[in-house]
């Protein structure tokens, strides 16, 4: 390569410090490991723990998969799969089945992962005990000692101002009946796909330098009440282009009279689903 | 056969060699209410930090009942332990409830937390076990899902006891709960304690420095001058028979309506 960057931009030491994080992060489910996060030649917010993160676990053999928001071709994405092609030179897809990697922003792929797939997460604030309480030395030892009866109380604030649990992203769950976790931004559509899944999944953060993860087959179990059990999002139609009723869809503001459509969110998924359909 | 809640074994302690207490002692039984008076800078509010184990002492230690029956130490106790204790058989009233309110969340949350902290995950129960304990500290149950930052000085103090007592602690540390009241509020709220302590039998140990709040809740009297005990003994007995010059000083300084 002529690039004059060392394979997937970071140095051997630097990924060797990050692979020794990523190891203690899986021996430790959900628990946050903090890390000596680099500068990279991207700004804060747009990735920049998943991305040391996949340059960390990066072999010249993979092939990577980058979405945004369940989307292939958005700017996030977009940019993310070019540095990583011009600094790697790896193969990369589209499609979440061909993927060794997949690195994440928002969502979690529809197709179901396998053994030999790695999902890594983009993280903004991987605490979540965070807007609860501010002092990190609390939260720490709130995390040591399992004291999370906090978190329920920002839930039993839910209920109590809109009827039901209205937090719909970044849904606070507990990992392998331990630590509880912010599972990145993504939808709570998507946490029951955290649940004994197949892949491996890593969690990068780099502003707030943690690094935190859910081995496979870990049960994920996301917080609750009895009497207001967890629930994930509802549509009332189906996906305008593929017709799924399965998927995660957004919402399309088509003209500025209220015209709207709904389409899946996972990009790959939807295009598949319409060719099986023709 | 019943033994002390509380005992303080010469408790002492020192910031920069400055003495803030020092060699305090005293048992306290259960269902008693002690309180510890004397004026600004004399030691009260660091023995009561030494007692709750905020900060710990340089000498001397506390001892305390458990649930189970033991007598430990409290400085032997784990880190996890002593936080159990904090938010289940103990309860801490601040003098300022901005500091024991949790103000971003609504007076129902700030009963039901310490419930959900010990594990009960039924959000019907929580929410009627909140308005009970709303009403008996006599703040409307339509103003459940407001902010603590909606209500008087005088609701949040009594939101903030609601707060602590909701898990039916057994000992309760208060720091000068009716400072910074109107004096016609602060009546109503020492009505309030002082029936709530009555009907659920609780320890309390109540740092003041008003004579007043002394004599009508607490049924024995610490007085502290300059980090030391001065003067012990049944409330009535001390103010009304002052041995000490202090104690006398303090008793005769009260004004007269």
């Amino acid at each position: 390569m002529t690039t004059g960057y060392n394979f997937a931009y970071l140095n051997e030491q630097t990924k060797r410090m990050i692979r020794r994080a990523l190891l203690k992060a899986v021996a430790i489910p959900g628990y946050q490991v903090p890390f000596a996060s680099r500068e990279m030649p991207m700004p804060y917010g747009w990735g920049t723990g998943g991305v040391q993160v996949t340059a960390s676990i990066l072999t010249p053999q993979d092939t990577l998969k980058v979405i945004d928001q369940g989307a292939d071709d958005t700017t996030n994405a977009v940019s993310i799969r070019k540095f990583f092609v011009r600094t790697a030179g790896v193969a990369t897809t589209e499609e979440t089945e061909k993927a060794s990697i997949i690195q994440t922003r928002h969502r979690v792929p529809e197709a179901a992962l396998r053994e030999d797939q790695i999902l890594v997460y983009q993280v903004p604030i991987p605490e979540p005990l965070r807007f609860l309480e501010p002092r990190e030395t609390e939260t720490r030892k709130m995390h040591a000692l399992e004291e999370y009866g906090i978190m329920h109380v920002k839930l039993y604030e839910d209920i109590a101002r809109h009827g039901h649990i209205a937090t719909a992203y970044a849904y606070p769950a507990k990992v392998n009946g331990r630590y509880v976790f912010d599972p990145s931004p993504i939808p709570k559509f998507d946490n029951p796909k955290l649940d004994d899944c197949a892949a491996l999944q890593l969690f990068g953060a780099g502003r707030e330098k943690r690094i935190y993860a859910v081995p496979p087959y870990t049960k994920v179990r996301s917080l609750d009440f009895e009497d207001h059990p967890f629930s994930v999002q509802k549509w009332e139609e189906p996906c305008a282009l593929c017709g799924s009723t399965t998927t995660y869809l957004d919402e399309i503001i088509l003209d500025d009279k209220g015209k709207r459509m709904f389409v899946c969110s996972d990009t790959d998924h939807c295009r598949k689903s319409q060719e099986k359909a023709a | 056969m019943t033994k002390p809640l509380l005992i303080a074994e010469n408790i002492s302690k020192y910031y920069d060699g400055r003495v803030a207490c020092e060699k305090v002692n005293f048992e306290l039984w259960p269902g008693e209410v002690l309180a510890i008076v004397g004026e600004s800078g004399s030691g009260k509010t660091t023995l009561l930090k030494c007692l709750s184990m905020q900060i710990a002492p340089n000498a001397g230690r506390a001892l305390y009942s458990l649930r189970d029956g033991r007598t430990e130490s409290l400085s032997d106790l784990s880190e996890a332990e002593r936080r159990f204790l904090m938010r289940t058989d103990w309860g801490f009233v601040h003098q300022d409830p901005r500091e024991g309110l949790r103000m971003g969340v609504s007076a129902g949350a700030n009963v039901g937390e310490r419930l959900m902290a010990v594990g009960e995950r039924h959000y019907g129960r929580i929410r009627s076990t909140a308005l009970d304990w709303l009403n008996r500290v006599e703040i409307a149950g339509d103003r459940i899902d407001e902010s603590p930052r909606n209500y008087s000085g005088g609701m949040r103090q009594r939101l903030q006891i609601a707060r602590n007592l909701v898990t039916a602690p057994r000992l309760v540390f208060m720091d000068e709960p009716t400072g910074g009241l109107d004096v016609s509020v602060q009546a109503r709220l020492l009505d309030l304690l002082r029936g709530l302590v009555r009907t659920l039998g609780l320890s309390v140990v109540i740092v003041t420095h008003d004579l007043a709040v002394a004599r009508l809740l607490s049924t024995r009297i610490l007085v502290m001058q300059q980090g030391k005990v001065i003067e012990t003994g049944l409330t009535d007995q001390v103010l009304e028979d002052p041995q000490a010059p202090y104690t006398q000083l303090l008793v005769s300084s009260v004004l007269q309506v």
